[in-house]
C-alpha cells in the first residue's frame, strides 16, 4: 500500500515527535490504514529517530497492532472469563464456521476479519461478540447468522 | 472560566446549586457500556425527541449518566425528583414515559424491575435487593453526574477534597490523612497508598511523576473503566491531591485502547478541569502546577505490571523489569514515580473530604473501605456491586446478586482476575479482605468475580487461564515463558483424556517453580488458577484422568451427543440447524445423529426443547 506521506508527518507531529508516543503514533497510523503498513513504519523509525528493532518491536509486542490488512468489517470476539463460562467458544466456533476462516484470519474477499479479545469490559452481557465497534450481548451460536447478515 | 482561588470555587458551587431547581423532572438514562451494549443510544434520542414533540424539553431535563451497575437489566432510566427506577428501557417507551410518568406521575408497572423471590414490584432503587446490601461510595456520583459535564461534578462537591488540601494542608499532613485511612491499593496488590506516597515523596529528584494505572486488563473485571466512563473528575481529583503530597507537576493515565467511551470522557474531563484552572499552572491560586496527560495502552495484560506500564509509556514494548530499585526511586524515565489505580484514586477525594477517621471505621481490622466488584459469570443480577470491605462471598453472592439462574448448583467463584483462585462452596462465608482471600489460595486482584455452576468444569477453568497467561506473557523470564506453555500443554492433554497421574505432579511442580523463580507478578502468580483448582476440585481432574469423564460436559473430546428416541418428538429443529448435516430423520419420527459427523457444537442440545439430545 501507498502511505501519504503528509498524512504520516501530521500525526507524528500532533505528538511532538516525542519518542515516548510511539505507541500513540502508531495506533493513529493504524486507525488511518486499519494495520500497520511497513513503509509507515520505516517512515516513522527514520522521522522519530527510533531504531527499527524498537519499532518492529513495539509494533509486534501489543494486540492492538497489525502487519496485515484488516476486512471492512472488524469482528471480535471477547473471550474473557465472564465470556467463557457462558459459552464464548461455541459462538466463536459458528462464526468460524459460518465465516469459514479461522480467528486471527480475514475472508478472501476483504469483508470480514475474525478476531477473539480477552475482554471488552462488557462482562454482564457475555458472551460479546462486536463488529465495528457495535456491541451485541448475550450471544449465542444460534444469533450469530442474524448478527453477520443484520450489516 | 478559569477559576484562580478557592473563593471562586466556592462562588460557582453557590452558583451551580441556586440556578438547580430540586422540584424541575429530569429524566436519567444511563449511558455506560453494558446499556450502550443493549442500545440505550437510541433510547437517549426517543427522550430527546419525545421532549422536543410533547414541547417539554424547557420544563423537563435529560441527564445521560455513567454505569448504574445493574447492567443486566439495561438500558436504565431513572426518573427523579421521585426516583423511580426503570429496566430494559425500550425507545418506544419514552413517550408514555415522558406523558404518563414525568407529566402525570403515573408508574409503569410494566417497566418496574420484579424481584424474582417475592415477585414484588419495585419503583425505586433503594427498594431493589440488588442494591440495598450495596455501600455506593466511590460508585455514587457516577448515578447522580453527567460525566462530560464538570458542572454536574461541582454541583455533587467535586473538587472541594483538593479545595481542602490546598488550602492550608501540607503534603505530610495530606499522606498522614491517607495513611491513618488505612487505603489499600484497589489494583490487586494491596500494598499501602500512603506509604507508597510517602516513599516518592522521600525519593532523591525534582521531577517525579503520578500514574494512574487504567490498563484493566483482567477478564471479567471492568469497574475501573465504569469510574472513568462515568466520573471521571473523581480519578483527576483523586491524582492532584496525590500529585500535591508526593511533590509532582507531571501526571500520566494509561488506559486500555479498547474503553474508547473511557477514552473519550477522560478527554473531555481534562479539557474542563484545565479550562477552570484545576489542572495547569497555579492550580486554584496555590502556586501549585500539575497537569495530566492520557496515554493508550496497546492491548498487553503485562502493562497492567507497573515496570512494564511505565516501559510502555516511555514507548517501549510493555516488558517487565525486576523490581531492585522500587519505581518509587526510579520509575518512569527513571525518575521516581507513583502509580496508582483507578479506584484508589478515587477514593482519595472521599477521604480528604470525610475524614480518615470515617473511612477507617468502613471494612475489616486490615482491608479499609469499600471494594467494587464486577459480579459476573452464572448468576441472576450480573453488574457492578460496591460492598463495604469484609462482607461474606455468601451475602454478596445470594442476597446481592440473587443466587444462580435456572435453579443449577453453585461450583465456584473465581476471584483476582487471571492470578487469581477458584474459591468452592465451602468457603462461602469468608469475609472478603485482601488476606483472607489470599489465605484461600485467590486474590483480591482488581475486582472479577466471576461465579460459576454446575455447568462449568473446573480443568477447563484452569486450562483456559494457563493458556490466556501463557499468551500474554512477555517471554522476557524462562520459567513463566516455558512453564506455562508446559503447563498448558499438560492441561489440555487432560481435558482431552490423554492425561496421566504423573502430570499432576508435574504441574504441581511446575507451579511451584513459576512462584519462586519468575520474574514478576504475572509469572510468580500465574500457578494460582491450576492449585487452588487442584487443591479444591481434584476429584474432577482425576475423573478426566481415570474415567476419561468431563463431569461438567464441557470438554468437547470427552462427551458423546445422542438423541433419546423416547423424548424426541421428531420437530426437526436439531436437524435444522445442525451445521455438519449429522442429524437426520422423519417429520414426527425419533431422529437419529451420527456420532462420526458430529462436530460437538451443542447446538442440538440447545435448541432441543424435549430435552431430547443427551450429552454423556
Amino acid at each position: 500500500m501507498d502511505v501519504d506521506q503528509s498524512k504520516l508527518e501530521s500525526i507524528i507531529a500532533q505528538y511532538d515527535a516525542q519518542k515516548g508516543s510511539l505507541i500513540s503514533i502508531l495506533q493513529d497510523i493504524q486507525a488511518e490504514y486499519s494495520y500497520l503498513p511497513v513503509d509507515a513504519l520505516e517512515y516513522v523509525s527514520k522521522e522519530m529517530d527510533i531504531p527499527r528493532v524498537q519499532v518492529y518491536g513495539v509494533a509486534t509486542f501489543f494486540k492492538a497492532f497489525s502487519l496485515k490488512p484488516k476486512g471492512r468489517q472488524q469482528i471480535q470476539v471477547c473471550m474473557g472469563t465472564a465470556c467463557h463460562v457462558r459459552g464464548s467458544k461455541k459462538v466463536l466456533e459458528e462464526l468460524e464456521r459460518k465465516l469459514e476462516i479461522k480467528a486471527g484470519d480475514t475472508t478472501l474477499d476483504g469483508e470480514y476479519t475474525l478476531e477473539t479479545v480477552n475482554c471488552v469490559g462488557a462482562c454482564a452481557l457475555g458472551p460479546v461478540v462486536v463488529i465495528n465497534d457495535e456491541y451485541h450481548g448475550q450471544m449465542t451460536p444460534m444469533k450469530v447468522e442474524s448478527i453477520l447478515s443484520a450489516k | 472560566m478559569k477559576l484562580t482561588s478557592i473563593k471562586e470555587l466556592e462562588d460557582l458551587r453557590a452558583q451551580i446549586l441556586a440556578d438547580k431547581d430540586p422540584d424541575k423532572p429530569c429524566i436519567t438514562i444511563c449511558g455506560g457500556t453494558g446499556c450502550h451494549a443493549s442500545g440505550c443510544e437510541n433510547v437517549i434520542s426517543a427522550f430527546k425527541q419525545g421532549l422536543e414533540t410533547e414541547g417539554v424539553s424547557d420544563r423537563i431535563d435529560i441527564r445521560v449518566t455513567g454505569c448504574h451497575g445493574f447492567c443486566e437489566r439495561g438500558p436504565i432510566v431513572i426518573i427523579f425528583p421521585q426516583g423511580i427506577f426503570y429496566q430494559k428501557v425500550a425507545p418506544e417507551d419514552a413517550k408514555e414515559i415522558i406523558n404518563e410518568t414525568v407529566v402525570n406521575g403515573k408508574i409503569l408497572d410494566r417497566l418496574l424491575y420484579i424481584d424474582p423471590i417475592t415477585d414484588e414490584k419495585k419503583i425505586h432503587e433503594s427498594d431493589i435487593p440488588f442494591y440495598q446490601k450495596q455501600k455506593r461510595m466511590v460508585l455514587e456520583n457516577n448515578t447522580l453526574v453527567d460525566p462530560t459535564n464538570i458542572m454536574d461534578y461541582l454541583g455533587v462537591g467535586g473538587y472541594s477534597a483538593l479545595a481542602k488540601v490546598v488550602n492550608g494542608m501540607t503534603p505530610e499532613s495530606v499522606i498522614e490523612e491517607i495513611n491513618k485511612s488505612g487505603l489499600r491499593g484497589r489494583g490487586g496488590g494491596g500494598f499501602p497508598t500512603g506509604r507508597k506516597w510517602e516513599s516518592t515523596r522521600n525519593a532523591a529528584g525534582d521531577i517525579k511523576y503520578v500514574i494512574c494505572n487504567a490498563d484493566e486488563g483482567d477478564p471479567g473485571a471492568y469497574m475501573d473503566r465504569s469510574i472513568l466512563e462515568g466520573d471521571p473528575h473523581s480519578v483527576i481529583e483523586g491524582m492532584i491531591i496525590g500529585a500535591f503530597a508526593i511533590g509532582s507537576s507531571d501526571g500520566y493515565i494509561y488506559v486500555r485502547n479498547e474503553y474508547p467511551l473511557a477514552v473519550a470522557n477522560l478527554t473531555i474531563a481534562i479539557e474542563q478541569a484545565r479550562e477552570h484552572g484545576l489542572l495547569g499552572k497555579n492550580i486554584l491560586g496555590s502556586r501549585f502546577d500539575f497537569d495530566i496527560s492520557i496515554n493508550r495502552g496497546g492491548g498487553a495484560f503485562v502493562c497492567g505490571e507497573s515496570t512494564a506500564l511505565m516501559a510502555s509509556l516511555e514507548g517501549m514494548p510493555g516488558e517487565p523489569r525486576a523490581k531492585y530499585i522500587h519505581t518509587s526511586e526510579k520509575g518512569l524515565w527513571d525518575r521516581p514515580s507513583n502509580l496508582n489505580n483507578v479506584e484508589t484514586w478515587a477514593n482519595v477525594p472521599l477521604i480528604i473530604n470525610k475524614g480518615a477517621d470515617w473511612y477507617s471505621s468502613i471494612g475489616t481490622q486490615s482491608s479499609k473501605g469499600t471494594k467494587v466488584f464486577s459480579l459476573v459469570g452464572k448468576i441472576n443480577n450480573t453488574g457492578l456491586v460496591e460492598v463495604p470491605m469484609g462482607m461474606t462471598l455468601r451475602e454478596i453472592i445470594y442476597d446481592i446478586g440473587g443466587g444462580i439462574p435456572d435453579d443449577k448448583e453453585f461450583k465456584a467463584v473465581q476471584t483476582g482476575g487471571p492470578s487469581g483462585g477458584c474459591i468452592p462452596e465451602a468457603l462461602l462465608d469468608l469475609p472478603v479482605d485482601y488476606e483472607q482471600l489470599t489465605e484461600a489460595g485467590s486474590m483480591m486482584g482488581s475486582g472479577g468475580m466471576i461465579v460459576m455452576d454446575e455447568d462449568t468444569c473446573m480443568v477447563d477453568v484452569a486450562r483456559y487461564f494457563t493458556n490466556f497467561l501463557q499468551e500474554e506473557s512477555c517471554g522476557k523470564c524462562v520459567p513463566c515463558r516455558e512453564g506455562l506453555l508446559r503447563m498448558g500443554e499438560i492441561l489440555t492433554d487432560i481435558t482431552e483424556g490423554r492425561g496421566t497421574m504423573e502430570q499432576l505432579s508435574l504441574i504441581e511442580d511446575l507451579s511451584e517453580l513459576l512462584k519462586d523463580a519468575s520474574l514478576c507478578a504475572l509469572g510468580t502468580t500465574a500457578a494460582n488458577p491450576v492449585m487452588s483448582t487442584l487443591k479444591y476440585f481434584r476429584n474432577e481432574y482425576i475423573a478426566h484422568i481415570k474415567d476419561h469423564k468431563c463431569p461438567a460436559g464441557v470438554c468437547k473430546e470427552l462427551i458423546t451427543y445422542g438423541i433419546d428416541p423416547d423424548k424426541c418428538t421428531g420437530c426437526g429443529a436439531c436437524m435444522k440447524n445442525c451445521p455438519s448435516g449429522a442429524i437426520t430423520g422423519e417429520k414426527k419420527q425419533p431422529h437419529v445423529l451420527d456420532t462420526g459427523k458430529c462436530i460437538k457444537c451443542q447446538i442440538c442440545y440447545d435448541v432441543c426443547k424435549f430435552d431430547a439430545v443427551t450429552k454423556e
